[in-house]
């Protein structure tokens, strides 16, 4: 996915004389072709993200279209007041990508586990919070961002994600996707969560449990009015994230349901990294295992919430 | 007409800032007066600007990266025409463009919305970056605080500018050597201050920040090097002009100021003949 994403700044940098690449300190040999093709425009800048934050502001403010990639806790906790005020408040073009979000870097430990991220910058008027599900999405994306106003946060995974989305469900910032429809549940993901989402649909459906599954792609803007759609047709919804359950995807969605007003009673459950700081050294998976974002523990999960046994 | 070394037109903008602070009751005077001739200077002699256009591509950019200033900033460009000068009276109010810090996207002539210290300077580097990439030869002037020092992102940025060999950026310290609680030297030293920016890669300069021509000669030599920054060092006093309050930190920001600490001030300044130019 970050492959993709680097490769598609390549490709729009090519065809816009507007789009510039920022880096940090990132891996050696990083968009080589960039650096070695348009070199007037590929930035290396050094460990200094609340200067380059301000940087990109002042190259979008005279017209220009920053993308900058580093490690996503670097990417939204070092640099905080630097994107409210020059990135939120000025209404700044700029791209912020954070790499390894989620529990990607699950063995370097505490100071490299992006899982507050979105909970960061969803407080920011203005901002916009993407998470794709696979490489495909990402491209999509990728499309997008060139014309589209004010900041953008860019949420990537690991990289070699299962392809999930779909090209005729077609892309668009700020709309949730519906992958699949059914009565009982409604499943909501963001990012690589959607896999596990779609897992637990199969999961259930074996059991005559039926899923709803939508892709939050955009955290924010929150696309309410098809989240609301769907939560007025089930009675139990699982909020599904690779992330705290604090200030992300589950308290969006808790929002949304809790200002709905529906007649009939909801079950809601937040799956994701508990409001703890996680001591646990271990890959991305072994991570998500122990904390239950799985898909057999959702599954479970949902049938405990409808009140009939799994295995 | 002058007054400790201070020419008409300083006057008359010292004036108008206390004009404001009567009517609003409130603003960072001590630094309005320690900046007040830089920015004029800037004004006058230096920048290229359009106040019919304050947009116009080929101005210079001038981000006062020690928001806190602003008061200055908002007589002169009052006086430039950028607003019309009834907006000094709103100073802070809901009717008003003017707040306690510069809003870009409220005041002409405001680059960027500045009051967070440690933005200016690096937004002022993405500007000159820009400009370099297309080629546009107008110039990029950020004017620091000292105490804005303290800041780190100051030091990434200064690292940044002198590695682009940026020489059409000039930074400006307002070195009057206090900040709000206290002098820099008991706060946080900064000395070597010159020094220091030499060392990350400045060309600098020092000079008198309340003399006009040496303010004027100083800019005219820029650029001082033709591969890195220039930094601009203006030796100032905080509340410069009004002895009552210089270099005291009880006036780094007045608020609630009473008819009685400012009527002395304004009758101290009176003298010249075209006093109350905001009447």
């Amino acid at each position: 996915m970050r492959k993709t994403c680097l490769d598609q700044i390549y490709e729009l940098a090519k065809r816009d004389s507007r789009v510039v690449f920022i880096g940090s300190d990132i891996g050696s040999g990083t968009l080589e072709h960039f650096k070695r093709e348009i070199p007037n425009r590929f930035f290396m800048e050094g460990v200094s993200e609340a200067h380059l934050v301000s940087m990109m502001a002042g190259l979008a403010m005279e017209g220009k279209i920053p993308y900058m990639n580093t490690i996503a806790t670097f990417m939204t906790r070092r640099p905080f007041e630097q994107i409210v005020l020059d990135a939120g408040l000025h209404k700044t073009k700029v791209r912020l990508i954070g790499s390894g979000s989620g529990a990607v870097y699950g063995p370097l430990g505490p100071t490299h586990l992006a899982l507050d991220d979105i909970a960061i910058l969803r407080v920011i008027p203005g901002m916009t919070i993407v998470a794709p599900c696979d490489a495909d999405e990402m491209k999509r994306l990728m499309l997008q961002t060139l014309d589209y106003d004010g900041p953008i946060y860019i949420r990537l995974a690991k990289g070699g994600d299962p392809i999930v989305s779909r090209p005729d469900f077609p892309f668009k910032i700020g709309q949730a996707i519906v992958l699949r429809e059914g009565d009982d549940v409604l499943l909501v993901s963001t990012g690589i969560t959607t896999q596990i989402a779609l897992e637990t649909a199969a999961i259930l459906e074996r059991e005559k449990i039926f899923s709803t599954v939508i892709h939050i792609h955009t955290l924010k803007p929150l696309d309410r009015k098809r989240l609301r759609t769907h939560m007025e047709k089930v009675h139990a919804i699982v909020s599904i994230e690779e992330h705290f359950i604090t200030g992300g995807l589950g308290s969006a969605v808790a929002e949304v349901l809790a200002e709905s007003d529906f007649d009939a009673v909801k079950r809601f459950v937040r799956v994701g990294f508990p409001d703890e700081f996680i001591h646990t050294y271990g890959s991305q998976s072994e991570l998500m295992k122990k904390y239950g974002i799985t898909s057999q523990n959702i599954a479970n999960v949902v049938a405990k919430m409808l009140n009939s046994k799994l295995v | 007409m002058s007054r400790n070394g201070l020419d008409s037109t300083s006057l008359k903008y010292r004036l108008q800032i206390l004009e404001i602070l009567r009517k609003a009751r409130r603003g960072h005077i001590g630094s309005a007066l320690s900046v007040l001739e830089i920015i004029r200077v800037l004004f006058d002699n230096v920048l290229k600007y359009d106040p019919k256009n304050p947009t116009w591509e080929m101005r210079d950019r001038f981000i006062l990266s020690k928001g806190h200033g602003c008061l200055a900033l908002y007589v002169i460009l009052a006086e430039k025409g950028f607003f019309p000068k009834e907006e000094l009276l709103k100073f802070c109010t809901p009717e008003g463009i003017l707040g306690g810090h510069p809003e870009h996207v409220k005041i002409p002539g405001v680059e960027a919305s500045t009051g967070s210290l440690g933005h200016g300077l690096s937004i002022g580097i993405g500007m000159a970056l820009a400009a370099k990439m297309d080629r546009k030869d107008h110039r990029i002037f950020i004017l620091l605080g000292d105490g804005e020092c303290n800041e780190g992102s100051v030091w990434e940025a200064a690292l940044s500018a002198s590695k682009h060999k940026l020489n059409r950026l000039t930074a400006i310290v307002d070195y009057n050597k206090m900040q709000c609680y206290s002098s820099t030297s008991e706060v946080l030293e900064l000395e070597p201050f010159a020094e220091k920016w030499r060392s990350f890669g400045f060309e600098v300069r020092e000079v008198d920040g309340h003399n006009i021509a040496a303010l004027q000669q100083a800019f005219s030599e820029m650029p001082f090097h033709e591969k890195k920054p220039n930094l601009l060092i203006c030796q100032t006093i905080k509340g410069r002009g009004l002895p009552e309050i210089e270099n005291n930190p009880a006036w780094h920001h007045k608020s609630l100021a009473k008819d009685e600490d400012l009527t002395p001030l304004i009758r101290y300044l009176s003298t010249i003949e075209d006093r109350m130019i905001l009447d």
